[in-house]
């Protein structure tokens, strides 16, 4: 997943978060970077017209943006369920969010003909827990 | 969340390769599923040389398979066996309609291996981390997989044209 998905999956779930525009300092948090590397960023994706952003408010999803990112959030599930389901990787979250910026989305597309995802992804991501509400764990990891 | 695309650990680049390893699970698996979900008619036109096609790949899969699993053995880690996989894929396997659906699957699968190695290759060039497995092994090994994964996007192509 390139990094401009990357910002909009982040967008998108920061406005769940904030119920509102996304503010620079949530993303700077959600993202791990500087709060100058996402204004950079923002107005490099408003150029695309693929977010909003009004000063002092923050950053909106324009529906361009809104459908990248729901693509770019379901190739997320993905990793996080292949992860946690089928290699049982304990610490899914951590890994998927440092594998990610690897996986390419056709790689995810193939792992996802393995993988059992509800028909209603990637609503049901729970934003604040950073994976799936209807996840369902393994017991134990298998391929550590 | 990880911004920037490079490989800083061991333990990424084991997943990284479990993940390599079962992406060749699924080609072998699917393209044995491919072969028997044909209806009998559908059957004695799937000409041998489409035959032979799936049945190379599915060699040529085992084959990297293998030698994932050999730099996977270096970094003490171990990977999901093929019996594992082939029921998962059998779970959620929907065969394609005809021949021409077999490989159309089959192109994605050529294609979606050549993209994982081309990024993990990628990744691994641009860190500078030291790994457990030696450097030039990995990137070599990796090197010939991706260009025998080019080598397949090209036989399945021409094999596609002829029948077009």
């Amino acid at each position: 997943m390139n990094t401009a998905d990357q910002y909009l999956k982040a967008i998108y779930l920061a406005q769940r978060i904030e119920d509102g525009p996304a503010s620079t300092g949530t993303l700077a948090d959600l993202l791990e970077v500087s709060p100058a590397s996402v204004n950079e960023m923002i107005g490099k994706l408003e150029e695309r017209e693929l977010v909003d952003h009004e000063k002092y408010k923050g950053a909106s999803l324009t529906d361009d943006g809104l459908e990248r990112a729901h693509n770019a959030l379901q190739t997320y599930c993905i990793i996080e369920r292949f992860l946690a389901n089928v290699l049982e990787v304990e610490e899914f979250r951590d890994e998927a969010r440092a594998l990610e910026s690897v996986i390419d989305d056709t790689v995810a597309e193939r792992l996802d003909t393995i993988i059992d995802r509800p028909a209603q992804c990637p609503d049901c991501f729970d934003a604040e827990q950073d994976c799936c509400e209807l996840l369902e764990l393994e017991a134990s990891g298998r391929a550590d | 969340m990880s911004l920037g695309q490079r490989v800083s650990s061991d333990h990424q680049l084991t997943r990284l390769l479990q993940i390599g390893v079962v992406l060749e699970e699924l080609v072998e698996s699917r393209a044995a599923h491919h072969i028997e979900s044909l209806p009998p008619d559908e059957r004695a036109e799937f000409d041998e040389e489409v035959e032979e096609l799936l049945a190379e790949a599915a060699t040529e899969s085992a084959d990297h398979r293998e030698r994932l699993e050999a730099l996977i053995d270096d970094l003490e880690a171990e990977t999901v066996g093929y019996e594992e996989i082939n029921a998962l894929v059998d779970a959620q396997y929907g065969p394609p309609e005809d021949t021409d659906g077999v490989l159309y699957d089959q192109l994605a699968n050529e294609e979606t291996a050549y993209k994982f190695y081309d990024d993990l290759i990628e990744a691994i060039e641009a860190s500078e981390s030291e790994f457990a497995v030696d450097r030039e092994r990995l990137l070599e090994t990796l090197y010939s997989i991706r260009e025998e994964e080019k080598e397949g996007v090209e036989e399945v192509t021409e094999v596609m044209e002829q029948r077009a």
